[in-house]
């Protein structure tokens, strides 16, 4: 009977279709929207370097043009002056036409080296500077202020090369930024060239510093200078110019990025960076580059709000049709799979109310002219094969019930037939006789019998019919009914089978056979006669003696040889002798691994038990063969007569 | 430029304050031998604490810098306590100034010569020639270390500033490690980049910072000479143990003196003070003057002709850390 799996419903289609549609379709759309966001946040940060580029190197090559052109004069001069010797108002005159000829520049000196200007004095370096619209003259150097142990004098000297000063304040000059370049030159004593002084210009940075601070294109933007040791010189912050560096920024942050790009900027390289948080209160990024001539580098920074201001006002747009049409495609989805999957559940409901047996249930028709009325129609058709192919089983059922109870009430009958009252001549002391038939599941063909013909003898038998089941049970039948009916006083063992197996043919359309043995008792004397049909030979047991096979003449089977010829032997009994008849039931009886009992065994438990009367060695030949099979399923019918010569009782007593 | 040279006045940070309590307080001065920083965070945070008032002492802490040289402001007797190293009080001492040290506070000394791993140098034999920056007055150390390994080198005169080494102008620089160390990591260069030598793993630790006054003042004044190392003492203890609030305090004093400088470089400067104040493995008590570190550095300078006679440690020394 089908169960219920239509009804077990935990996630509807509708559910799942809805759930893969939507999912797939914010896997798409996100995956769309993020390539456009970042495609878009990189090109505007493209466009913002190259922007910063532009301005930046143009704003570079002003600032470099102009130092440029400061450092030109005093190179002039120091070059001059490592040729020539001035005398003292020469060389004044040469320093005031030098700030003259340069508005640019604040001040200059003439720096000596100690005794070499004046053989006399330490100190000689004379300066000029601008003080409202004339030039003033002071000469610098004495005790407390040695100037060549000053960077402006001492670093140009080591480095033998022009150099610029980091920047400082100058209070003197209104608290000014201002730099110095610093130009050594050398005099030729004897062959070597001798350092002799350096030659000075201080200029102003606040033309610089306002550059710079322009080169921002956004209105949070800014621009810094920083000097070669990472000294900020300008920044928005005036708590921060000369007091921090950019590596000191970094080192309270624990920003080992900013450390790195701060080196990269000393190092007079170019670049475009991102900025944590700290450094300009919000992310941002940076692009810096150099002013090769003083060694110092300008960066520039963009607020990344400022930068994506626009991004971010784009993304909101989208993000929200995103949201809109995503809940829309979601009403849309439950709509369609809602009218999908109404007539499914209603066809789950049918199906589920089909399964408990209701199959008179009307299933509405779909008229949809698609797979769900196809499906609609075929569960109809369904539904009418099934009732037809219930009918037939409830028919076929009853048949089977029926032949099967016919067949146990065969089976009945069959044992019926055989005699199963023991002991079954209690009056008759001169012998005993026991019998068993342990059938097996089918209906089998195995027969024993034995009466009295008259007060002194005993005919019995046993056989086994060829096949199973009912036509077995009938041909048993026959075979018993005819030989019990043939047997007679005065007839010998070989003639009765001669005429039951004429008997046998004679109907025999179906070509069954049926082995026998059959004897005849004078228990009087104990002299049996016996004749053989095919079957399996006794066993002859004498006590004291082991187990022999009685000997057995020639005899087809019963019933396919009409002209069968069967021979009757003899042998005597002496008391206390027996004779055990058995089917092949039970020396092929067969184990879990397949293996036969076997005559051995048969032998041996025949033996063993020989002392027993015959109903006990049966039943323990029978308990062997059961202990030998195990839980191996019978397979046929084991039959067991066993035969006791007991003699006269006058002869025993 | 010059017109950084020009001397701005001394100026006074101590403020009397109200007397809080009955005794009477004595105004003393004291001059730091530098210009405000964390180097000097313990007086700082004595004063602001008020352990000198709590010891009777109405303290002006004036301006240091390098117009006012504490050797001679101490020698012309313009100030009541001062500091300086070691080897400076010795020499004054040998030139005829009656100072007393009564409490060394640097016990390990944070000088040291450094160089760029890239100029080749790895160890003091390969400064043989090359052009090595000295400060005038800090020439002893640098000196008996150059002898010590038999080295010569090209001594070039060294500024306020270490841009001559940063800019390649010399080979090797002096330093303290509490403050040129760190400006030189300020200026970019990593740590991995320099190689510093410490003289004190040289077998040369002189002893730096102590507090000195004049034998007269401690003769007049014993009492009070103690009570001022330990409410100094005190103050050290205070500024270790709370870090952040000294360098507020430290940050604010350099804000006032308009001095440049910043926050990370003063914090560098106060934990490198605890290092060597508080060396690991020493066991000298804080403020003491040992006598064997005493006669390294006396010994080396009358090596080095700097001083003619050793002056006794008893005379040059006296103990204000315990109580009497």
């Amino acid at each position: 009977m089908p169960t219920a799996p239509l009804a077990s419903k935990r996630r509807g289609l509708a559910f799942k279709l809805s759930l893969l549609i939507l999912t797939a379709t914010a896997v798409i759309f996100t995956a769309a929207f993020g390539y456009n966001y970042i495609y878009s946040r990189n090109q505007i940060l493209k466009d913002v370097e190259t922007n910063a580029q532009s301005l930046t190197l143009a704003a570079v090559s002003r600032i470099e043009t102009v130092l440029r052109g400061v450092e030109k004069d005093p190179s002039y001069l120091a070059h001059a002056l490592s040729e020539n010797k001035f005398d003292r108002r020469a060389l004044l005159g040469r320093i005031e036409v030098l700030l003259n000829t340069n508005p640019d520049i604040f001040g200059s000196a003439v720096a000596f080296e100690p005794y070499t200007f004046d053989p006399k004095s330490r100190y000689f370096a004379p300066y000029y500077y601008r003080d409202g619209g004339s030039l003033k003259l002071i000469y610098l150097g004495n005790k407390l202020y040695q100037y060549f142990f000053w960077d402006w004098y001492q670093i140009p000297k080591e480095l033998e090369r022009a150099v610029w000063s980091e920047p400082y304040f100058d209070e003197g000059a209104g608290n000014i930024i201002m730099s110095t370049c610093s130009i050594p030159f050398s005099r030729k004593n004897g062959e070597r060239r001798v350092f002799t002084g350096i030659v000075t210009a201080d200029i102003s940075l606040d033309w610089l510093v306002d550059i710079v601070s322009r080169l921002s294109p956004y209105e949070s933007g800014y621009a810094f200078l920083i000097s070669q040791s990472g000294v900020f010189v300008t920044h928005p912050d005036r708590e921060v110019i000369m007091r921090e560096s950019i590596f000191s920024v970094a080192e309270a942050a624990n920003d080992r990025e900013l450390r790195e790009t701060g080196r990269a900027m000393i190092r007079g390289e170019t670049g475009f960076v991102a900025l944590k948080k700290h450094f300009s209160g919000q992310k941002a990024w940076m692009y810096y580059a150099p002013l090769p001539s003083v060694g110092w580098s300008i960066g520039v920074v963009f607020p990344e709000e400022a930068l994506f201001a626009g991004l971010k006002d784009l993304t909101r747009t989208v993000l929200i049709i995103g949201t809109a049409g995503f809940g829309l495609l979601f009403l849309i989805i439950v709509l369609i799979s809602g009218t999908i999957t109404r007539p499914l559940r209603t066809l789950a409901g049918k199906a589920a109310e089909i399964a408990r047996g209701n199959l008179d249930i009307e299933v509405t028709e779909v008229k949809s002219n698609d797979e769900v009325g196809d499906l609609s129609r075929s569960f109809d058709n369904m539904k009418t094969a099934l009732k037809k192919y219930i009918a037939n089983l409830a028919e076929t059922t009853a048949a089977k019930e029926r032949y099967e109870s016919e067949l146990k009430i065969a089976r009945t009958i069959q044992m019926s037939f055989l005699p199963k009252n023991f002991p079954p001549f209690p009056e008759n002391i001169e012998f005993d006789i026991y019998a068993t038939l342990a059938s097996a599941k089918e209906v089998g063909g195995d027969l024993y019998d034995f009466f009295l013909l008259d007060k002194d003898h005993l005919f019995f038998s046993i056989g086994d019919v060829s096949g199973k089941g009912v036509p077995a049970a009938l041909f048993m039948a026959a075979a018993k009914t005819l030989m019990k009916g043939t047997a007679g006083r005065d007839m010998a063992p070989s003639e009765v089978l001669s005429r039951v197996n004429r008997e046998l043919c004679l109907e025999n359309d179906s070509m069954m056979f049926v082995t026998v043995f059959c004897g005849m008792l004078n228990f009087r004397t104990g002299e049996v006669l016996y004749s053989n049909a095919g079957h399996n030979p006794p066993l002859v047991l004498r006590p004291g003696q082991p187990p022999e096979w009685l000997p057995l003449p020639d005899g087809f089977l019963l019933g396919t040889m009409e002209d069968s010829a069967y021979e009757t032997r003899r042998i005597l009994l002496t008391p206390g002798e027996m004779l055990l008849l058995y089917t092949d039931g039970v020396t092929e009886a067969m184990n879990g691994e397949k293996a036969f009992y076997y005559e051995e065994r048969l032998i041996r438990a025949a033996k063993d038990h020989e002392q027993g009367s015959p109903k006990e060695l049966v039943r323990e030949i029978l308990q062997s063969v059961r202990d030998f099979a195990g839980s191996e399923p019978q397979s046929d019918d084991i039959t067991l007569l066993a035969l006791s010569f007991r003699g006269r009782a006058e002869n025993r007593s | 430029m010059f017109t950084r040279a020009m001397l701005t006045l001394c100026i006074l940070i101590g403020l009397a304050l109200p007397q809080a309590w009955g005794e009477e307080l004595r105004t003393f001065s004291f001059l730091p031998q530098w210009l405000p920083q964390a180097q000097f965070a313990g007086y700082y945070m004595a004063y602001e604490k008020g352990f000198y008032k709590k010891n009777g002492i109405n303290l002006m802490i004036m301006r240091g810098g390098p117009e006012h040289p504490p050797t001679e402001t101490i020698a012309q007797n313009r100030v009541n306590f001062t500091t300086m190293f070691l080897s400076s009080a010795i020499k004054l001492r040998d030139q005829g100034v009656r100072l007393v040290n009564i409490g060394q506070i640097v016990q390990r000394s944070g000088f040291i010569l450094v160089t760029k791993k890239t100029s080749g140098i790895g160890s003091p034999a390969d400064l043989r020639g090359k052009k090595v920056s000295l400060w005038t007055d800090f020439r002893l150390q640098p000196q008996a270390f150059f002898r010590k390994y038999g080295v010569e080198v090209k001594p070039v005169y060294q500024g306020a500033t270490m841009n001559l080494f940063l800019r390649g102008g010399v080979a090797a620089a002096s330093a303290m490690w509490y403050n040129e160390y760190h400006a030189l990591l300020n200026s970019g260069l990593n740590e991995d980049e320099l190689r510093p030598f410490f003289f004190d793993q040289h077998g040369l630790n002189f002893p730096e910072d102590g507090i000195y006054c004049l034998e007269e003042t401690f003769r007049r004044d014993a009492d009070l000479c103690r009570r001022f190392v330990r409410a100094s003492l005190e103050g050290w203890e205070y500024a270790f143990a709370n870090p952040e609030e000294s360098l507020d305090v430290v940050m604010r004093y350099i804000r006032k003196a308009n001095v440049g400088a910043n926050r990370v470089h003063q914090k560098w400067m106060l934990a490198r003070m605890r290092d060597i104040i508080l060396p690991p493995g020493n066991n000298t008590a804080l403020g003491r003057l040992k006598r064997e570190d005493y006669l390294r550095v006396a010994g080396e300078m009358k090596g080095s002709g700097l001083i003619k006679e050793i002056p006794p440690y008893g005379e040059i020394y006296a103990d204000c850390t315990s109580r009497k």
